[in-house]
């Protein structure tokens, strides 16, 4: 049930993309994301769509688990193209009642959804072939520069990998006392909204006390090895651009430019 | 009155890079009135084993029955079930969600429709089972010692007044005085309620003492079920598996081949006693008698 979330979802693997430097995929996904927005023809998106295919091929990924990860966002691109294809003025093709469809609104639902979905596509693959620790560090690695202006990176980054190393350990929490408390008679699924929220007191107070005591405990541990934060830290696997990266980089810059060009030429 | 599970079959993430085989063609009947302990080695696959018996998880392929039903049919009640099966989880303290410590033993009869009174009557009658004082029924769960929340954990699942209780490991991160108490209590409802215990352990030493019928489970298979003694003797197969038989069985075999005439099934501390001592009787008679020594 809730095992089948798959944004945040490491998939192990030892392909190309897999052992490529965080921070190049963090900058590959922002460059594709921005490219996403920059199409807006046919060909555009043709272009887009080779691109995230060969780095699917790539990356050894099954194209199933990819497709996962939409699943969660089905309802929100659903609710969008409604209100594209309802609310856009243009052209009227079909009047029923007050809702009126026009052409305009048509492409412009379309063109939303492929967004939507090659965003979605495209920072999962991310997730799915980084760990959060590697994510982290590349996050860290590459917005070092704000601590100048006294951002605590190090320490945002720090929070970051903790909370994602937690979601796994609270998922399985909540998995196992709600068994407990089904074990004694607890009702998780049936009554109405008022019910189901005070049905829920017996897995929330648990889950917080665990929660809390989890954090206690590790803070407890963390000092102990005498944590201090990021000054003079060294790490023990530090980010080493290889040659990997640098042809990685030039097919994005590639990739970019082509996808200004044809914003430019206005294909 | 019995579980039944035919050729169980239990698999986590089927169908993913992450599929493990938790379970393997599982056939086992439990009938009433046994006090059975199942042992096996971290991720042997007991726990999802226990829970197959109360129907917290549905098998991948495979049944099991409870009094001759099969509990995965569409109409069946599993929430009677579970008050008929009741299990305690490892680590049972951290249920606990109350405000008081009655309060919460009473959530399970509560949810069996039961009224407050009623409740509070059951939960009373369990709090005394498992040795909990009258003065902290009033108090926070919170504030009790591991020990004492551990009792108080185990009441919550007693006072629904389960004919079958499975424990998976109730005694871990107990000290040795609080883990026999419990078992002791626990032993105490098998003779005295006559419930069915189903214990989970890692100690070899406790199933010995208290269980009349031992499942090894080992790699999602059963490699063993049997009488502890019967079990134990095979104690060189089960360490492969991370297992071992109880410390007095290894003295025993020791004793055996250094030709002490002991019989090496013994599994408790007591039965070796009166073991040794009627074999050194035997040898030394003439000794203690103050006879001439001639070998």
């Amino acid at each position: 049930m809730i095992r089948d979330i798959t944004i945040g979802q490491y998939y192990p693997a030892k392909s190309p993309i897999h052992r490529m430097d965080p921070r190049t995929k963090l900058f590959g996904t922002l460059i594709f994301i921005i490219s996403v927005f920059l199409f807006h023809s046919v060909a555009g998106y043709a272009v887009a769509t080779l691109f995230l295919a060969g780095m699917i091929i790539i990356s050894q990924v099954p194209v199933k688990f990819i497709f996962k990860g939409l699943k969660a966002i089905f309802m929100i691109l659903m609710i969008t193209m409604v209100f594209n294809i309802l609310l856009t003025p243009g052209e009227v093709l079909w009047k029923i009642g007050i809702f009126k469809i026009t052409r305009e609104g048509i492409s412009m639902a379309v063109r939303m959804a492929i967004r939507l979905v090659y965003l979605v596509i495209g920072s999962s693959l991310m997730t799915l072939t980084t760990t959060p620790n590697q994510l982290t560090d590349g996050l860290e690695k590459s917005l070092r520069p704000l601590n100048k202006i006294h951002i605590p990176v190090h320490e945002i980054a720090m929070m970051m990998s903790i909370a994602l190393r937690f979601i796994p350990i609270l998922l399985e929490e909540t998995d196992k006392i709600m068994k407990a408390q089904i074990a004694r008679g607890a009702d998780f699924e049936s009554g109405n909204l008022i019910q189901k929220v005070k049905n829920m007191v017996p897995l929330l107070v648990p889950l917080f006390i665990s929660a809390f005591r989890r954090a206690n405990d590790l803070a407890m541990a963390m000092e102990a090895r005498c944590y201090h934060g990021g000054d003079n830290r060294t790490q023990m696997k530090p980010l080493h651009y290889t040659r990997r990266d640098h042809i990685a980089y030039v097919v994005l810059f590639v990739y970019l430019a082509v996808a200004i060009g044809f914003r430019v030429m206005g294909w | 009155m019995s579980i039944e599970l035919k050729n169980v079959t239990y698999t986590y993430s089927p169908g993913t890079s992450y599929q493990i085989h938790a379970l393997k063609d599982i056939n086992l009947e439990i009938p009433d009135g046994q006090f059975i302990g199942v042992i096996g080695h971290t991720g042997s696959g007991k726990s999802t084993l226990i829970q197959h018996f109360n129907a917290l998880i549905q098998p991948t392929s495979g049944t099991v029955s409870y009094n001759g039903e099969d509990v995965w049919a569409e109409k069946y009640d599993r929430r009677k079930l579970r008050s008929e099966v009741g299990l305690v989880f490892q680590y049972p303290e951290h249920q606990l969600f109350e405000s008081d410590v009655l309060s919460d033993v009473c959530f399970g009869p509560m949810n069996q429709g039961m009224t407050r009174e009623q409740a509070e009557e059951e939960a009373r009658k369990a709090l005394h089972h498992v040795g909990f004082k009258e003065e902290n029924f009033d108090k926070s769960p919170f504030e009790l010692s591991g020990g004492q929340k551990k009792r108080v954990a185990i009441a919550g699942v007693l006072a629904m007044n389960p004919k079958i209780l499975i424990l998976d490991e109730p005694t871990a991160g107990l000290d040795p005085k609080g883990r026999d108490e419990i078992l002791d209590q626990i032993a105490q409802l098998h003779k005295v309620r006559g419930i069915t215990i189903v214990l989970v352990s890692h100690s070899m030493e406790d199933v010995a003492k208290y269980a009349q019928r031992l499942i090894v489970v080992n790699h999602g298979e059963i490699a063993f079920d049997d009488t502890p003694k019967k079990v134990f003797a095979h104690f060189r197969e089960m360490e492969p598996m991370g297992l071992a038989a109880p410390q007095i069985t290894y003295i025993m075999h020791a004793l055996k081949e250094k030709g002490l005439d002991v019989d090496p099934s013994d599994t408790t501390v007591e039965e070796a006693k009166q073991d040794i001592l009627e074999a050194l009787k035997k040898i030394n008679s003439p000794l203690l008698k103050g006879g001439v020594k001639n070998d």
